[in-house]
């Protein structure tokens, strides 16, 4: 449970990191938290040449809340620290899904290390935050050495494990949308076989309701049981101009467990995984709901 | 093929340590085999049982998820630096041994770092904080109970310690 042998460079800046990444592309892999990048050399599932870690770059550390003309989304550093993000109050009340995400992401000891872009970037199917990141549509800023592109979580995952971000491009930034209507409750929730653990099953929604107690807008999604994290705009669309009543819950809840495509493990058959895509696609959008309701 | 070897600094239960590590040393070999502070323990070393937690600049992390050199220039705490100056047990420490939350005590140098980094930023738990906590920690004797026993009287303890002071 040794990694093999390899060599570092440490990078002082998103700059340098992007020269480096373009002198040696494929052989060269980003650390940042580490807390997924380490286990997998130790059990050499990986074997980079050369690690470049991004930690000692306080350009890649930041949340901006405020107005700055995005004006509608909070900026998160590629290199910002879960738990950094998770005492974030500012943050928690724009963006709360994120926040509730976090409460699932692993223990104290590995949020106190892991990033928000590393978890991103990693792109586990089964993992919180790349949930959050499609549910919500945030957009990952990828910076080279010649250019700055953004691309949002839709075409970013790509499959298990794999983003668009190409090899010469270093995440940077991740922003997160902000919901600006008045009544807007968000749930996330997930079943796993201890606390902390990956989800067998992970689901998250985001709604918001008009002065009349009607869905104005609505986003859910489900992890654990696709290649991707999975969001289902369609549905969502569906569930715009309801009351939110149990039977367009139920029906939404029903199709996204179809749509979805699980696997099976150990710990869960298919079946089983389906199973629990329908109850907790209801469950977090009824909570969502529930949540929206109480701001009068 | 021969390992290259990089130059470290870091501060260790308040002494400075400079070394020359090969980059794949993970911080918890460095600390055991060259230190030779074999507090901290190694179970699972891929992130797992917790039982290599150690304190960062004051927080607890996995010492097995991080290299030597991404030490380099920080602060670690292991849990020979928990003890009181003249090597007597902290509160914490103490604790631990009159509510017998160890038996082979495989996790405690862990549960201890866990436990500390929870005592540091909230001195009044709740039972719910406290297993939130050592969540990421495993046992395989006590069930646990005893581990939150003994937070909950250590935080207790150092309440009322800082009272009388
Ligand atoms: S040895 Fe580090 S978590 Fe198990
Ligand atoms: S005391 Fe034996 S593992 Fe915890």
């Amino acid at each position: 449970m040794k990694s093999a042998t390899f060599e570092y460079i440490r990078a002082g800046s998103t700059a340098e990191a992007c020269e480096a990444l373009k002198q040696e592309g494929d052989s060269i892999k980003l650390i940042a938290g580490g807390q997924s990048l380490i286990p997998m050399m130790a059990m050499r599932l990986v074997r980079p040449a050369w690690l470049l870690d991004i930690n000692e770059v306080s350009a890649l550390k930041f949340i901006t809340t405020s107005d700055d003309g995005h004006r509608n989304a909070v900026r998160i550093g590629a290199c910002t620290r879960q738990s950094v993000v998770e005492r974030d109050k500012a943050l928690a009340e724009r963006v709360p899904l994120l926040r509730q995400a976090l409460g699932y992401v692993g223990h104290v000891q590995t949020r106190n290390r892991g990033t928000i872009g590393g978890s991103i970037a990693h792109a586990d199917p089964c993992a919180e935050l790349p949930l959050a990141a499609q549910i919500l549509g945030a957009s990952m800023i990828l910076r080279s050495s010649s250019a700055t592109r953004t691309v949002p979580a839709e075409t970013f995952f790509a499959g298990p494990m794999t983003t668009a971000t190409g090899a010469d491009e270093c995440l940077e930034e991740v922003r997160w949308p902000v919901w600006d209507e008045r009544r807007t409750g968000s749930a996330f929730t997930e079943i796993s076989t201890r606390h902390g653990d990956f989800a067998m099953v992970s689901a998250g929604a985001q709604i918001a309701l008009g002065d009349d107690g009607r869905c104005v807008r609505a986003s859910f999604g489900l992890g654990g049981v696709g290649q991707t994290p999975l969001a289902f705009p369609r549905l969502a669309q569906r569930l715009v101009g309801t009351q939110l009543e149990d039977e367009a819950v139920r029906s939404a809840a029903e199709d996204a467990a179809a749509e979805s495509d699980p696997g099976s493990d150990l710990f869960a058959t298919a079946a089983y995984r389906r199973h629990l895509a329908r109850v907790l696609t209801a469950r977090v959008i009824r909570a969502a709901c529930e949540q929206a309701r109480s701001k009068a | 093929m021969t390992d290259k070897l990089y130059p470290i600094e870091v501060e260790v239960n308040g002494v400075a340590r400079s070394a020359m590590v090969p980059a794949r040393v993970s911080l918890v070999d460095w600390l055991r085999e060259e230190l030779l502070l074999t507090g901290t323990h190694v179970g699972c070393e891929h992130g797992i049982c917790g039982a290599c937690s150690v304190m960062l600049d004051g927080e607890p992390v996995r010492s097995c998820l991080m290299f030597a050199w991404q030490a380099d220039g920080h602060r670690v705490t292991t849990v020979e630096g928990l003890a009181r100056p003249d090597g007597s047990l902290s509160i914490l420490q103490d604790s631990f041994c009159d509510s017998h939350a160890l038996q082979c005590g495989y996790c405690t140098p862990g549960m201890l770092i866990a436990a500390q980094g929870l005592l540091y930023t909230n001195p009044r738990p709740t039972d719910l904080q406290i297993r939130e906590a050592i969540a990421g920690n495993l046992c395989r004797c006590t069930g646990y109970q005893q581990i939150v026993d003994a937070v909950r009287s250590a935080a207790a303890r150092l309440a009322k310690e800082k009272g009388q002071r």
